[in-house]
């Protein structure tokens, strides 16, 4: 490791599910922020861009024993294997438009170097990835709301979350400007992050213990032990990520109480869940 | 030098393979997507200067704090406002989306008149000149009376002009649309004396019993509700949700209670019964009751027996039993009413009834309860000058008590009871029940001017619109109301010039009395509406132009309240459900989809679930018992004794079987396609059911039948 990877951040977030109530101010939030287009029809949610897009997970029981949550999904910036940056989408991008971040642990897009092919799209297990079928068109006027911070994407571009990557320019900008070395953990908040209602989204570095999303997930620092490929593994028994056992290592947590929703995050052969959780939520495996 | 065949090929295969390696075919791929993506077309938003600037939210009665960020002159994203007293930099979807609605394309962009069914433009002193001409003729033939208004609400400055216009004009025909503060206010003045409101410490309570108020699916203050839900959790404290189907409050709830719908009342009814029966009641508070404690009592031990109740909801009696015991035995619990997002249709007894277990566990202004006291008034208008016309207009009898009680009278009468008509920030020809028969009320009224920033269901059935500047466009103070347990004015500041040929409300009132004569010129001296904020404010002023809200009272309410409970001893009946399908219709709401005046926008319908609007469709939910060999996404035709419509299915283990729910704020049909003609409007399917005793639409849904389409 050299010096300049021991101050890298690694930016990620945790999402409490049993606070979120699937309101959706997130994912207007996202939109607006980073002027997602929209389009007449939007209920073919396969062709519908939503950087931040809500799920509906069920417990599967009947009537009246049914139970519901909402589960935000983001880009979930997968450090890929052993977390050494190869996230599958980097990994497949021949165009070099998408790309690890290994001073903040975020993956990039560069609308302009992508050509569509949608090779990540089809790496992506997390469906976080959208194309863009149509080029983008605003009512009459209604461009004047755009944001200069992020440019408006063309047809036949692939667009994902950034984590607001221009905030976090800002924020850096202005340290810099201040004559400060880094960023305070208030400077750089995603836009969903800072627009929920129910405060359930916490975004900060996960390398920094100073940081709450530190102190909420306690990530762990060595790969884990039935599966070298899985590192930063949470140490909050609530704490879960996504297929986590894929070893794609997102940084974007989740935390929930429920048994259940906590086994939504992967699936799982009958039986096998209780075989493999354990005080560490759901233990991954190789 | 000889080309030879051997020469040839090395040259060739050299050329491919150094070719190969320069970096000439990456660059290629590079700029080819490149510059096969620099359309003219695709819009590069102009860079500037970064400010930002607070204000208030009015698109629901949640009164948020915003700050809004600008590039230069260009406002580019709403956000909420850190240290506001209501929202605290939390923030909804339908605030966050606040910059659509400025440029929508249903907007109305210059005063419109009709002719015959199309509108024409023109000029706003045309304009102004031809509304006060009819209204000088309807004043001029000694029938003042007949000039009605509806707007949203009863506080505030621009609501305060309307009032004040037509009591000068002499009518005392000033209507507001259903809302939780309405009904609050209902509730209070039933209970406690009128002039009262009631307010929730969600904060800090520690038991929540909700009969249906969807406090995370926008009742009362949305985003206020939101930070107490997520408080709740921290704080341990409990949320027992009755209704009947598993709402996204339901699910977020520590129980969850079904309830057959419109059982509610008996619900909380029966859990005073088991409350007085087992002595948990405060006997402090109890004494205090006016209206014949003795008689309720004797009635709730009569005829709210357990088992009968039990029964009566679906609910068990052990079940019932314990929520009142666990509710009476909290620290500080407290009740809260209002099905759904609070505003729809609601029956007076249910809300009485729920609002007496407040008071019988005595609860009332104390910490984590009920908060009774009386509405703030911040405004004070100078008094309004009455001529005899004014004067005996006003003192008539309101045509009835509830808007669309309004429009049942106009369409029951042959003459004209209303003969000019002004609708303010309401869109009653959508959001009230059965818009058949409101749209024809509209049509038997002869002049109806329309308010209305966006070409809505209400104003093209207008004959003039008159366009108002949208809420970022514009100054206005804006109340705080809705539940919440603390009362705050805030200030909404105009934060970029008005887009289209638009005026402020409160300004063309102005306008408008000036170009009359009489007791309505007079009492409308000011020049402009900032003017007359100003002055109506006072010593308010001050603090609310530099801090850009005030708090009017905030914290426990040090006053006594009285409870009168003779609404209940007369024991009123319950409404039932029209029709004889073999499934109720009940209405769904959801936070992603607001359903009063303001449609969504289209942000917001893009995160619409597809289980609720699917392309052209609305998607009902059923209970996959109800189905019948339905699946997902048929397609069905749904009846009511009102209307039909075209539907889809969506089976959900989440709803009783027997039910259909609908989403409510769908089916739109205006000018924007990004919103409109998706769905269908639930209020075109049920109709108003007056609840005997309170003259309220207590229709909480209708039976139906659904057959294969």
């Amino acid at each position: 490791m050299n010096k300049e990877n021991i101050k890298a951040h690694k930016f990620g977030m945790v999402i409490d599910l049993d606070k979120c109530t699937g309101c959706g101010s997130c994912m207007v939030s996202c939109m607006s922020e980073n002027n997602v287009p929209f389009k007449e029809d939007e209920s073919n949610k396969k062709d519908s861009i939503t950087w931040m897009r809500v799920y509906k997970l069920t417990n599967g029981k009947s009537f009246p024993d049914t139970e519901i949550v909402y589960l935000p999904r983001p880009c979930q910036h997968c450090g890929g294997k052993g977390d050494h940056g190869h996230s599958p989408c980097v990994s497949v991008c021949p165009a070099t438009a998408t790309d690890y971040g290994y001073d903040t642990g975020i993956v990039s897009q560069i609308y302009t170097r992508c050509f569509g092919c949608r090779y990540c799209m089809g790496a992506c297990p997390y469906h976080a990835r959208y194309f863009n079928w149509w080029d983008p068109k605003w009512p009459e006027g209604m461009e004047k709301y755009l944001s200069p911070n992020v440019s408006p994407r063309m047809r036949g571009v692939v667009e994902k979350c950034s984590f607001c990557y221009h905030r976090y320019q800002a924020a850096r900008d202005k340290a810099y400007y201040d004559g400060r070395e880094d960023i305070e953990e208030n400077e750089y908040q995603t836009a969903c992050t800072t627009a929920c209602p129910a405060g359930a989204i916490v975004f900060g570095d996960l390398n920094n213990p100073a940081h709450r999303v530190h102190e909420i997930v306690k990530p762990d620092p060595h790969p884990a032990s039935n599966n070298p490929n899985v590192v930063g593994k949470s140490r909050n028994p609530n704490v879960f990520r996504l297929l986590e056992r894929l070893g794609t290592n997102p940084k974007v947590y989740y935390l929930s109480e429920r048994e259940w929703v906590r086994k939504a995050g992967d699936n799982y052969l009958e039986g096998e869940w209780d075989k493999i959780k354990n005080h560490h939520g759901s233990e991954s495996h190789g | 030098m000889k080309v030879d065949r051997r020469s040839f090929l090395g040259l060739g295969l050299g050329a491919v393979a150094g070719f190969s390696v320069s970096p000439v075919l990456l660059k290629l791929t590079d700029d080819s997507s490149i510059w096969t993506q620099n359309w003219p077309w695709t819009p590069v938003p102009v860079d500037g200067e970064v400010m930002y600037e607070s204000s208030v939210c009015s698109l629901c009665p949640g009164s948020c704090g915003i700050s809004i960020r600008k590039i230069d002159d260009r406002p580019v994203k709403i956000e909420g406002l850190t240290e506001y007293p209501i929202n605290d930099g939390g923030a909804c979807l339908h605030g966050i989306s606040g910059l659509q609605y400025l440029y929508d394309p249903s907007r109305v962009k210059t005063p419109l008149k009709k002719n015959g069914d199309k509108f024409e433009e023109i000029s706003w002193e045309e304009a102004v000149s031809l509304v006060s001409g009819k209204l000088a003729d309807i004043r001029n033939a000694g029938t003042p009376e007949k000039l009605a208004c509806i707007t949203d609400k009863n506080t505030g400055s621009v609501s305060g002009l309307f009032k004040r216009l037509l009591k000068t004009f002499g009518s005392p025909n000033f209507y507001i649309m259903p809302s939780l503060e309405s009904y609050l206010e209902l509730t209070a003045a039933s209970l406690h004396g009128k002039g009262t409101t009631i307010g929730f410490d969600l904060d800090n309570s520690d038991f929540i019993l909700s009969f249906g108020a969807g406090i995370i699916e926008g009742w009362g203050s949305p985003v206020a509700c939101f930070k107490a839900n997520a408080s709740r959790k921290e704080r341990g404290a409990t949320l027992c949700q009755i209704e009947p189907r598993l709402s996204n409050t339901a699910a977020n709830a520590d129980r969850w209670v079904p309830v057959k719908p419109g059982t509610e009342a008996d619900l909380a009814l029966g859990m005073c019964a088991v409350i007085l029966k087992n002595n948990l009641f405060n006997a402090a508070a109890a004494a205090g009751f006016k209206g014949g404690f003795n008689k309720l009592t004797a009635l709730l031990q009569n005829d709210y027996p357990l088992s009968k109740i039990s029964e009566i909801t679906g609910i068990k009696e052990a079940d019932i039993e314990d929520i009142a015991t666990q509710f009476a035995k909290a620290k500080m619990p407290v009740a809260v009413f209002g099905k759904g997002r609070g505003d729809g249709s609601q029956s007076l007894k249910e809300l009485v009834a729920v609002h007496t277990l407040n008071c019988l566990v005595g609860n009332i202004n104390k910490e984590g309860g009920a908060f009774v006291q009386p509405v703030k008034e911040y405004l004070e208008f100078p008094e309004e000058t009455m001529d005899d016309i004014a004067d005996k207009g006003f003192a008539q009898a309101k045509l009835s008590l509830y808007v669309h009680d309004l429009f049942d009278k106009v369409n029951a009468s042959s003459q004209p009871v209303v003969e000019a008509l002004l609708v303010y920030q309401s869109n009653p020809c959508y959001s009230l029940h059965d818009t058949k028969a409101v749209k024809q009320a509209f049509g038997k009224i002869p002049f109806v001017v329309s308010f209305s920033s966006f070409m809505d269901e209400t104003a093209k059935e207008a004959d003039i619109i008159l366009p108002v500047h949208t809420f970022i466009e514009r100054l206005e103070d804006i109340p705080s109301g809705a539940g919440l347990s603390k009362a705050v004015v805030g200030l909404s500041k105009p934060v970029v010039k008005p887009v289209f040929n638009t005026k402020h409300p409160g300004d063309i009132l102005i306008l408008i009395a000036k170009a009359m004569d009489g007791s309505v010129a007079q009492s409308f001296e000011w020049e402009t509406f900032d003017e007359c904020l100003e002055t109506a404010a006072g010593d308010t002023w001050g603090d609310l132009s530099e801090n850009g809200y005030v708090i009017l009272s905030e914290g426990v309410p040090k006053i006594p309240h009285e409870i009168d409970i003779s609404f209940l001893s007369k024991a009123p009946d319950s409404v039932q459900p029209t029709g004889d399908g073999d499934l109720l219709l009940i209405p769904i709401d959801n936070m992603r989809l607001p359903s009063a005046a303001q449609a969504a926008s289209p942000f917001a319908v893009k995160t619409v679930s597809d289980e609720e609007l699917k392309g052209k469709d609305t998607v009902v939910e059923i209970n996959p018992k109800t189905a019948k060999g339905l699946k997902n996404y048929d397609r069905v035709t749904l009846t009511t004794p009102v209307g039909t419509a075209k539907v889809m299915i969506h089976l959900s283990e989440g709803i009783m079987p027997g039910l259909v729910g609908m989403a409510k704020g769908l089916g739109h049909s205006f000018d924007n396609k990004y919103v409109s003609n998706k769905g269908v409007n639930i209020n075109e399917l049920i109709g108003p059911v007056i609840e005997s005793g309170s003259g309220l639409d207590a229709a909480f849904g209708i039976k139906a039948k659904i057959s294969k389409a």
